[in-house]
């Protein structure tokens, strides 16, 4: 069990990089702030599969069921009996898992990024804003106590504001960061509200006690939550439906997605370590902790399916149209993540009912490596042409034969080919759908279509399009890039054949699940059409595209303009909210409450103004009041004083 | 002396005090202000001289204090002449309204 | 109502009167004059009620002395014939509202109370008596008060001198009074 002890190192040494950096970052590290932050993020990497692989392998079962291991819980605000904010580490499946996860994907952005960000002026404080999120992310998934995750969830937003406005400058990046503040914070009340009432209704903030009180049909906790309700629905099915907008905000889902694409703004390298892999799944982390709960209550459930379902349409539908190729990857982004919470939706608890859980999770391992792999890849790409657009790209097959090839292997993960470990994480999600539900099935299988089609829109049109096209100039790929993208390449290609069931259940104890040919026949064969298509369109000039586009007017419009949900919340918040709300609010503060201060402030003025008179240096009004002082004290002392 | 009450001469002292404070609180010109100062300070002689006769007829202290408060009251009217004239010297002016830096 | 008593009246009538013109007479060397009166005529008081050794010290030191000071600091600082101005209304109200009251006021209060006078034969005081009391030291001696009422009459005398100075001419300004007047005697060459 020794692996426990050094588990507090893993979050504890991405804040000792925050602080050095923060505070010496430019006087004193300068150029080595880069090597500095990575080579704590390798050590960190190495506690994590030390403790991954001794938590999986070595000891982490007792009775054939995996543990759910606190090494270390510490009460830090009591309220009452029971109700506290503690700070600890929880190691569970789900958490182990995570910290493997995080740690590989934030070393090789560090890696990444010692080249990328190479005569940045600002090089140390990015790479103390990266082990800051690093330091969050860690907390997040190491937490015992649904208030600490709620700390480090507001952390990681913190975090993530810093690094899209990290070009400060542009105003662009600035909004991007504004909104993605904004709009999370505001899913986070939610969140919170949700936390609240699970809170009052179970009598604790621990997610071990919660979850043996509120999942327990018989505990008197769970009868006081179910039976009281709010406007016809249980206070269970609320504070599970508002935790799962808080997560659905963090996870951009439908419809708090509007603020991943704009958060592209960010150098590149942070939208692959945030806005692909590891806090967007964050969404995904706080169900599957709280699944007993979303299992317990069938409506909250749904509510989960339906958003994913939804959300994975809606973003692949979107990205067939989109131009820039870091938005496309960030609509991908959504649209798997809406995969997960898909399977978590579809899935039931014990054994083999259990596979969506698994599914999900090893969905969201294996699309950390092959989408941050995608963004490392478009980084080098934007690095080489100077541009985010499709169309001043093309023909770079030839160029960037290192980075062609990583992209092409992570393509054919997230289309769902064997044997790319994309393949079969999706493949068991389908299961999974296939099995509760035939509806959602359909939808995620289409979706899976489009998925391949957009993905390979991009691809032609980046590598293989306009095959004579001339770049200015070549600004060649780093080492230390190469390096990251061809670490991520290889885990792209053996995370497939992880047993991800073996190891994480939603009850604990491993199964296996074992492929079905017949079944698989379906995903891969929509796949490869999605593909053909895309080729026909995409591989050589034409106008094949542009023709397509033209007969599909309508909808081609529409997505284009991504369902015009960002108007309408601009409009909600425009005209609604500020001229309804915000404005008198702000009158009633000039008028009313700063009037009534000048008001006080304008009549002490005038008061003092008339009594300044009396002072008027005139030595017989001073004797006048002297005499008349004297004569009242006189009068009250004799008659009045008793 | 015996067929005068005490209360009689007592008007009289009354009355030039509040005379006196009369001419204090009204008169603009220093010097008439220093005049009913000493309108004031005689009708306090004149009590102190009339309880010392008509309520301790055997000894002497009214008398005194009598004497004492006409030397103060000499020495303080040449006082008070002295800081008029160098009030004149500065404000070219007695009038008290003039002298009004008493203030902020 | 035996001459004495008439006598009383006659002056605590002028004594009234004559304070009153003093404090309201428009032309300045006037209402001297008429304080000048109005301390003679409490002299005159103080020699009705037997105290003539007061009586004479009042009409040296105040009707001899102070009046003079004051008439000639009239002279020293405005024209004795000019009009005084008028004190400000508001003032005047006031102050007459002032002093009615406070002459109400305090003669109530006397009025009110019973003194026991003591009818007993008064002391005949006699200028050696006084004399021997003013430089006595022991009970009921004046010889204290006297000293510092000396020291008190150096300091005033002193400060009067210095209070009343002009500023010391400082040798620049001397020398500045030197140049212009050198100036101005500088003759004009044909």
């Amino acid at each position: 069990m020794r692996y426990e002890q050094y588990i507090f190192l893993i979050p504890l040494l991405p804040l000792l990089a925050f602080a050095l950096l923060g505070l010496w970052g430019k006087s004193f590290f300068r150029q080595y702030a880069g090597i500095f932050s990575t080579l704590l993020m390798a050590v960190v990497t190495v506690l994590s599969l030390y403790a991954a692989f001794n938590y999986f392998l070595v000891n982490g079962k007792a009775g054939g069921v995996y543990q759910s291991l606190i090494p270390f819980n510490y009460n830090w605000l009591n309220f009452s009996q029971g109700m506290s904010i503690n700070m600890g580490i929880l190691l569970d499946p789900i958490s182990v898992m995570m910290l493997v996860v995080v740690s590989i994907v934030s070393l090789m952005v560090n890696i990444f990024s010692l080249d990328y960000m190479k005569g940045e002026e600002r090089f140390g404080v990015y790479f103390a804003f990266l082990s800051l999120f690093s330091f969050s992310m860690f907390g997040l998934v190491l937490s015992t106590n649904i208030f600490q995750i709620y700390i480090f969830w507001e952390l990681v937003g913190i975090s993530s504001y810093l690094l899209i406005g990290f070009y400060f400058e542009k105003p662009s990046a600035v909004a991007a960061a504004k909104k993605a503040f904004i709009v999370t914070r505001f899913a986070d009340l939610g969140f919170l509200i949700g936390i609240l009432i699970v809170a009052f209704y179970g009598g604790s903030l621990d997610f071990n006690t919660l979850l043996a009180r509120l999942g327990n049909a018989s505990s008197p906790q769970s009868l006081s939550i179910t039976t009281a309700s709010f406007m016809g629905l249980s206070a269970l099915t609320w504070s599970l439906v508002l935790v799962f907008a808080g997560g659905a905000g963090k996870s951009a889902m439908f419809p708090l997605h509007i603020w991943l694409p704009d958060a592209m703004e960010g150098p590149t390298p942070v939208s692959a370590l945030i806005h692909a892999a590891t806090m967007v799944v964050a969404g995904v982390f706080l169900v599957a902790r709280l699944f007993p709960l979303y299992l317990f209550n069938g409506a909250s459930q749904q509510v989960v399916v339906v958003i994913g379902t939804l959300s994975s349409l809606l973003a692949a539908m979107i990205a067939c149209t989109q131009t820039d190729i870091k938005r496309i990857l960030a609509y991908s982004t959504m649209s798997q993540i809406g995969y997960m919470m898909l399977a978590l939706g579809v899935s039931g608890y014990v054994g083999e009912a259990g596979l969506g859980y698994s599914a999900s999770l090893f969905h969201l391992f294996t699309h950390a490596f092959f989408k941050s792999l995608l963004f490392l890849c478009a980084g080098s790409i934007i690095h080489f042409v100077h541009s985010n657009e499709m169309k001043d790209m093309g023909g770079l097959a030839k160029m960037m034969p290192l980075t062609h090839l990583c992209f092409l292997v992570a393509c054919l993960s997230i289309a769902g080919l064997p044997p790319f470990s994309g393949f079969f994480s999706k493949e068991e999600i389908l299961a999974a759908a296939f099995a509760k539900h035939k509806f959602v099935y359909a939808v995620a299988l289409f979706t899976a279509g489009l998925t391949a089609f957009y993905m390979f829109r991009l691809y032609f049109s980046v590598f293989w399009k306009n095959k004579n096209r001339l770049y200015a100039h070549r600004a060649d790929t780093g080492p230390m890039m190469k390096v990251a993208m061809v670490s991520l390449a290889i885990l792209t290609l053996v995370s497939g054949f992880v047993p991800f069931t073996q190891f994480v259940t939603a009850d604990g104890k491993p199964f296996t699940s074992h492929g079905d040919l017949a079944f698989s026949i379906g995903p891969v064969a929509i796949a490869i059409f999605g593909l053909f298509i895309a080729a026909r369109l995409y591989y050589t000039d034409n106008n094949r595209a542009e023709k397509w586009s033209q007969s599909w007017r309508f909808l081609y419009r529409t997505a284009l303009h991504k369902f015009y949900i960002d108007e309408i919340y601009l409009f909600i918040t425009r005209k609604i909210i500020f001229n309804g709300v915000g404005r008198p609010a702000a009158w009633i503060d000039k008028h009313l409450v700063d009037g009534f201060m000048n008001q006080l402030a304008a009549q002490t003025e005038h008061f003092s103004v008339r009594i300044k008179g009396l002072q008027s240096g005139k030595l017989q009004s001073y004797a006048l009041y002297f005499f008349a002082g004297l004569a009242g004290l006189t009068l009250i002392l004799l008659y009045f004083w008793k | 002396m015996s067929q005068i009450p005490l209360s009689h001469v007592l008007f009289l002292s009354t009355g030039l005090f509040f005379i006196g404070l009369y001419g204090f609180f009204t008169r603009r010109n220093m010097i008439t202000m220093l005049m009913s100062v000493e309108l004031i300070l005689n009708s306090v002689n004149i009590n102190f001289v009339a309880f010392n006769k008509w309520l301790y007829p055997q000894q002497m202290q009214g008398l005194f204090f009598s004497l004492f408060i006409i030397t103060i009251a000499a020495a303080e009217t040449a006082v008070a002449i002295a800081i008029i004239i160098n009030l004149y010297r500065s404000h070219q002016s007695v009038d008290i309204e003039d002298a009004d830096e008493m203030k902020y | 109502m035996n001459a004495s008593s008439i006598l009383f009246y006659l002056l605590a009538a002028g004594i009234l009167v004559m304070g009153f013109l003093a404090v309201s007479s428009r032309k300045i060397f006037r209402s001297a004059i008429w304080l000048l009166f109005c301390l003679v005529g409490i002299a005159g008081l103080f020699f009705w009620m037997e105290m003539e050794f007061l009586a004479a010290v009042q009409i040296i030191v105040y009707a001899g002395g102070i009046v003079v000071l004051i008439i000639f600091s009239i002279f020293l600082t405005q024209k004795a014939g000019a009009e005084l101005p008028r004190p400000i209304s508001r003032r005047k109200i006031f102050s007459a509202m002032a002093a009615v009251f406070g002459f109400a006021f305090t003669y109530g209060l006397i009025r009110q109370f019973t003194f026991n006078e003591n009818t007993s034969e008064p002391l005949k005081i006699t200028v050696s008596e006084i004399g021997t009391k003013m430089l006595a030291t022991g009970e009921g001696g004046y010889a204290l008060p006297f000293e510092v009422v000396s020291i008190l009459l150096l300091a005033a005398m002193v400060g009067c001198i210095v209070i009343a100075m002009k500023a010391p001419a400082s040798p620049q300004k001397a020398a500045e009074k030197q140049k212009t007047i050198k100036d101005i005697q500088t003759p004009v060459l044909p």
